[in-house]
């Protein structure tokens, strides 16, 4: 799907990239340790995030991450924005939580960027 | 910059300083390293690993040492990262390398990481990893990530 209609599916709020939501998304990881998401987050994909300092930013820049979703209503800082808009990755607020944001995009089609740590996908 | 010659024996070198302490500026220095090396035109899945293992090696040194240098040095058929500190060291490095084993503070923690994941993923993201360590002196980390063929060498887990 595109980026725009994950906009719709989770009503987000476009806090940077609004000239970049034609982009096509397939999959997912949603994650509030960066270590993490730099140990199994693909390029290409959504990073779903409740945390919203600079170094979602630097993740998101050195895997490629397509988009970064902040959840349960975060707003990050102007540095953060500021960032973003320098590595030109969009940025989109939501109100709902991971749990929720995740299930609902998950309804429509979008899975994760792996099943389960350390075995790859069965199928994509 | 120059494209990358054709010839052989070519090859770049940068080197970086980091402060320890300063959070602000962890992940510059990856940053920097991933558009030079887009410049040299190597493959994506290539400037990926270098750039985390970069971003991961940055983010220690910020948290944990007195202040340090990244090299970057390129050669035609792989690149070379250097994170050498000064600092603590690492008393037990098979400890250090476990999943999970951490001695990060609440700052670190905030910023996303001190999970105990961080040498792990350098070392799943390397084609050649070696480290080093002196108490009381520093650390030092090598990383080299092979140019082509990254099929075959991809020595990563979890990743499609």
């Amino acid at each position: 799907m595109l980026l725009r209609d994950v906009q719709k599916i989770l009503d987000a709020e476009v806090l940077v990239g609004a000239e970049k939501l034609d982009f096509e998304v397939q999959t997912a990881f949603g994650a509030d340790l960066m270590s993490d998401v730099l140990a199994y987050a693909v390029s290409g994909c959504l990073l779903l995030t409740g945390l919203t300092n600079q170094q979602i930013i630097r993740t998101a820049d050195v895997l490629d991450i397509a988009a970064i979703i902040l959840v349960r209503g975060k707003k990050p800082s102007p540095e953060t924005l500021q960032a973003a808009a320098e590595k030109k990755i969009p940025v989109l607020s939501t109100k709902y939580i991971l749990f929720e944001a995740a299930g609902r995009l998950y309804k429509n089609g979008i899975v994760g960027c792996v099943e389960k740590v350390d075995e790859p996908r069965a199928h994509l | 910059m120059n494209p990358v010659p054709t010839c052989e024996k070519w090859q770049y070198r940068e080197s970086f300083p980091v402060d320890g302490g300063n959070f602000d500026d962890a992940g510059l220095v990856s940053g920097s390293i991933k558009m030079t090396l887009k410049e040299f035109g190597l493959e994506s899945d290539v400037i990926r690993r270098v750039a985390l293992v970069t971003y991961e090696s940055e983010i220690n040194m910020v948290s944990y040492s007195i202040r340090g240098k990244i090299h970057l040095h390129l050669q035609p058929a792989h690149v070379i990262i250097e994170a050498v500190d000064e600092g603590p060291g690492i008393p037990d490095i098979r400890l250090a390398m476990q999943k999970g084993w951490s001695t990060a503070n609440d700052r670190i923690r905030e910023m996303g990481f001190g999970a105990g994941m961080g040498l792990n993923n350098i070392r799943t993201f390397s084609d050649i990893f070696h480290i080093s360590s002196h108490v009381g002196s520093g650390t030092r980390l090598k990383m080299i990530i092979h140019i082509g063929n990254t099929e075959d060498q991809e020595s990563g887990e979890g990743r499609p």
